[in-house]
């Protein structure tokens, strides 16, 4: 969790509080699927964040997944105050590989630049080395920088500058 | 740009729809949801969505396929993806057949989603773009965008107009710089080919066998280098016009082709042995006297009647002088814009000299003569300077006669100029025709040349 922090803390010039874990809201469980609905783990995110937090990050093990799509990194609503990024499926064992922690935390970083910066307006990114750029596959994970191109960058900058939604 | 292309989302479930529609967003699109067909409709009814997602199975009221079949009579054009959570192939086969662009099946990988997604937008990007271009055409070959007062020009605009919608062949004639493409275009674009193809083939461009598989297309294998089928211009055209300009100078075999694709509207491709049909309406132009070239049997009688069932003939600029400076100033205007300089118009005494001269290039020698004036002029108005080069006898030495002769008698016709103005001395004629002596001692010998 600290490397989270920190990376956080690098781009966001906002104070930065580690809330105790919770349990996974048994609604959010899809046993056909054997996987979890992000969206109602972002309800209670939702819920659970104190009232001076301007965003609320959850980070899980769990695998993710919504009615569409067969799994997602990380969800995040879109200039909203929640986000969640999912590790499961950013563990090389998820994958049949030898575990490799220093990579899992580059990807961890990367996902949660990415979920982090959908709350603070930005889309996805042409530039396939900015952590805002789509990943659709673990390998696309892995093209990413663990920072934002200077476009994107600009874009926070900015924004922090004018106070804007924070 | 995305944001140009909003995206609905039809599902009962609240949780599909706004999961999707969170998914799209963080993409940049415009997303709108929607629980229902009755809800979607209005929704579509008030915005031209690009992609409509709509779920198979929705209980009570319409159900996927009704509701898309209602989107696609709002909006036609919008493309719409079916989604079932089970993959059942009469259902898929349906929803194709009702006009479904896609058909997915829920839950799916995010990478196809999102590249059916991008590729559903390029081909909208490309379908934009493409009217765009053919209203800007059209805007741009309307009879009226066409500069004239002078009557004969306005009889040849009100003709064009009534042959439009025929499908009759229709005979340009004119001089080179005339406009004989602008006219055909005009008649292509106020008919009813309008949306349809106008292609244009230079017949003089090319050799015989060159046009013949540029005209007909042809088969793998029909000679060395011909790797696949491909297509001709008859068969682009196909719907619409073809513009063949220059036809005087076609060979007689491709004359008694193109008669026969005239005849018939049919013919094969070259290499092939299946007859290819085609609904073309053909236009051709000619700055040769087609029926003096009946006379001297260099074109076919029969491919001439065929061609001149409606004959246009354009006048020459100097037989229009009232319209040089209403094309002058339009000229001025377009280029000036065009070439980002602030030249606003012409002076009279510039004017005088544009309607005095004879504009053997037409139309097309009075744009470049304004483009070159503008290029090199510095005040905001063209003067009588600016074109003072035209009277200094360069229209002389532009309409120099080239004589009709093999390319080696006029290299030989100029060696033996050459050595009469140099009064025989070879190193002096070697050096004013460009060439070293030894070379033209060579050429001497080849050509026989005493001196």
């Amino acid at each position: 969790m600290d490397w989270i922090e920190n990376a956080s803390a690098e781009w966001f010039p906002l104070p930065i509080r580690r809330l105790p874990a919770l349990p996974i809201p048994p609604t959010a469980y899809d046993a056909t699927r054997r996987q979890y609905q992000s969206v109602e783990i972002m309800k209670l995110l939702s819920e659970i964040a104190p009232k001076s937090a301007s965003r609320i990050l959850g980070v899980t093990d769990v695998d993710l997944a919504i009615p569409m799509l067969s799994f997602l990194f990380g969800q995040a609503q879109f200039d909203g105050p929640v986000a969640v990024v999912s590790l499961c499926r950013l563990h090389q064992e998820f994958y049949g590989l030898p575990e490799a922690e220093g990579l899992l935390r580059e990807r961890t970083v990367k996902e949660v630049l990415h979920e982090l910066g959908h709350t603070f307006g930005l889309v996805h990114c042409n530039d396939p080395s900015c952590a805002m750029s789509l990943a659709t596959h673990i390998e696309l994970v892995d093209a990413k920088a663990e920072q934002y191109c200077s476009r994107c960058g600009r874009h926070l900058v900015q924004r922090f500058s004018r106070k804007e939604g924070v | 740009m995305k944001k140009n292309w909003p995206i609905l989302v039809v599902d009962d479930e609240d949780v599909m729809c706004e999961s999707m529609a969170a998914w799209l967003r963080e993409d940049g699109y415009r997303v709108d949801t929607a629980p229902n067909g009755q809800r979607a409709l209005e929704l579509a009814r008030a915005a031209d969505y690009a992609i409509c997602f709509v779920d198979l199975k929705m209980p009570g009221g319409m159900d996927g396929i009704e509701t898309m079949m209602e989107i696609h009579r709002i909006r036609p054009e919008a493309s719409i993806i079916i989604i079932t959570a089970y993959a059942t192939v009469d259902t898929a086969i349906q929803a194709m057949k009702e006009g479904a662009q896609e058909y997915i099946v829920k839950p799916c990988n995010p990478q196809e989603i999102s590249m059916l997604v991008s590729r559903i937008l390029k081909l909208k990007k490309l379908q934009s773009e493409n009217a765009i271009l053919r209203k800007k055409l059209t805007r741009q070959y309307r009879h009226h965008d066409v500069i004239t007062k002078n009557p004969r020009m306005e009889e040849i605009l009100s003709l064009t107009q009534e042959v439009a919608s025929l499908r009759s062949t229709v005979l340009i004639r004119g001089e080179s710089g005339t406009g004989k493409e602008l006219i055909a275009r005009a008649v292509h674009f106020s008919g009813s080919r309008a949306e349809k193809p106008f292609i244009v083939v230079s017949c003089a461009a090319l050799t015989e066998t060159l046009l013949e598989s540029e005209l007909f297309g042809y088969e793998k294998g029909a000679f060395t280098g011909a790797n696949g089928q491909a297509k001709g211009k008859f068969e682009l055209a196909n719907g619409g016009t073809i513009f063949l300009d220059e036809i005087g100078d076609i060979s007689p075999k491709l004359q008694a082709d193109l008669l026969r694709v005239l005849q018939e509207r049919r013919f094969y491709r070259v290499g092939g042995n299946q007859e290819v049909e085609v609904d073309v309406r053909v236009i051709a132009a000619t700055n040769k006297n087609l029926a003096e070239e009946v006379q001297q049997s260099r074109f076919r009688e029969d491919l001439y009647y065929r061609l001149n069932v409606i004959e246009i003939r354009l006048p020459p600029l100097r037989e229009r002088r009232e319209d040089i400076p209403l094309l002058a100033e339009h000229f001025v205007q377009r280029i000036s814009t065009e070439l980002g300089k602030d030249v606003n118009g012409l002076s009279e005494e510039a004017l005088r000299i544009l309607i005095a001269y004879d504009w053997p290039g037409n139309v097309r020698e009075l744009e470049n003569v304004i483009e070159r004036a503008i290029v090199t002029c510095h005040n905001g108005t063209l003067e009588e300077q600016d074109f003072a080069w035209l009277t200094r006898g360069e229209q002389k030495s532009d309409a120099w006669e080239v004589p009709d002769v093999p390319l080696g008698e006029l290299e030989r016709r100029a060696i033996v100029a050459a050595l009469e103005r140099k009064h025989g001395n070879v190193k002096e004629a070697s050096t004013a025709l460009g060439i070293d002596r030894s070379t033209l001692y060579d050429k001497l010998k080849r050509y026989e040349i005493s001196h």
